[in-house]
């Protein structure tokens, strides 16, 4: 045991092996226990179980393929909107925090003040995708992966298209998950000077409200 | 949750059992034949993409000629309009909405697509090989000039 002892280091020998394997231990104990919470609040049930997300953004999901669908392979609420790698992930649950605030001041708490708040929030999402290249979207769909024989005539042609432009899946594919706040289409009065939505054309900018004057 | 789960299955049984008896009798509560299930085609399964379908008579609203799953026209956005409005249809490829579009029901040009002219699926259908539910003898007027 002499010679194991030479091998110890000083502050091994000043706490004791023990403490430091016990040390070691709760490390472990407290490493998971913060995983297991942060996995809780990733959970689809934790999500809804706030009425902002049940009433609005919840129901008009159920309708669209990521819900319900041939297969059955569901892809719920953080698989789209939480990053899977952990330091992006940790950055966006800090930002949650600022949700969290708002679920107290009840921000959103009815379908209305939500509907107002829709294109702020709409945009602040494309915003996140558009700059991490809609890295949720790529977990799953691969562009390098796809089979465009297997795609209906649109889609094989538009989509090697606009990969080779650069584009990312959220330029086109916008309100897939969710009903779209009102877009400005240009195509007569009803929503004259809301948001306009680009297809990745020009930079993502954020949609100006003087562009009246421009739009006919 | 699992409550519900069986509540949800006990409905379904019930609605299914009401559905099928109907179904057999053929009548409604009004005491007309119902035509439900003599169908000659599935109108649950629409037909993939495939070639155009040529209009059966002047005028006759295209069909559109590729799926429409999924695609909403709601106050806030027009899915149709994303790809066939005047400023998109370019660079899709898509078929430009038609001029008479722009005329209100005074046939008077607007600046922009009318607004009964919004809903665009209460024209235009995608197609679909179906066969006449009842046989007719239906012909298309003759072209100007023929």
């Amino acid at each position: 045991m002499m010679s194991l002892d030479k091998f110890t280091p000083a502050w091994v020998k000043r706490i004791g092996l023990v403490t430091v394997f016990g040390l070691f231990a709760a490390g472990i104990v407290f490493w998971g226990g913060f995983n297991w919470a942060l996995e809780a609040t990733n959970k689809e049930s934790f999500c809804i179980s706030c009425h902002e997300m049940e009433e609005n953004v919840f129901r008009e999901y159920q309708n669209t393929v990521h819900y319900t669908n041939r297969t059955g392979v569901r892809a719920t609420c953080p698989d789209c909107h939480v990053p899977k790698e952990w330091g992006p992930k940790m950055i966006r649950k800090i930002q949650a925090s600022n949700e969290v605030l708002h679920k107290i001041l009840g921000t959103i708490d009815t379908p209305e003040k939500f509907n107002a708040k829709r294109a702020q929030l709409a945009q602040n999402e494309w915003k996140r995708m558009k700059a991490n290249d809609s890295q949720e979207c790529r977990n799953c769909h691969r562009y390098d992966y796809m089979d465009y024989t297997e795609q209906g005539n649109r889609a094989a042609k538009q989509h090697p298209q606009a990969f080779t432009e650069g584009k990312t899946c959220i330029d086109c594919h916008k309100g897939i998950a969710h009903q779209l706040p009102a877009i400005d289409q240009h195509i007569g009065k009803q929503n004259d000077g809301a948001v306009a939505i680009t297809h990745g054309e020009k930079p993502a900018e954020p949609a100006k409200e003087e562009e009246k004057p421009a739009a006919k | 949750m699992r409550l519900i789960t069986a509540l949800a299955l006990a409905a379904g049984m019930l609605l299914g059992g009401v559905g099928v008896s109907a179904q057999e009798l053929r009548v409604n509560e009004i005491g007309i034949e119902s035509i439900e299930g003599s169908a000659k085609v599935d109108m649950f399964r629409p037909e993939k993409e495939q070639a155009v379908i040529p209009r059966n008579f002047q005028k006759q609203p295209p069909l559109i000629p590729h799926g429409i799953k999924g695609y909403n026209i709601t106050q806030n956005f027009n899915k149709c309009m994303d790809c066939h409005s005047k400023e998109r249809a370019e660079e899709t490829g898509a078929t430009k909405v038609a001029k008479s579009h722009y005329l209100d029901r005074e046939d008077k040009k607007q600046s922009n697509i009318s607004p009964r002219r919004y809903f665009c699926m209460q024209c235009h259908v995608p197609q679909f090989d179906a066969k006449p539910l009842v046989a007719n003898t239906y012909k298309p007027a003759a072209k100007k000039g023929e």
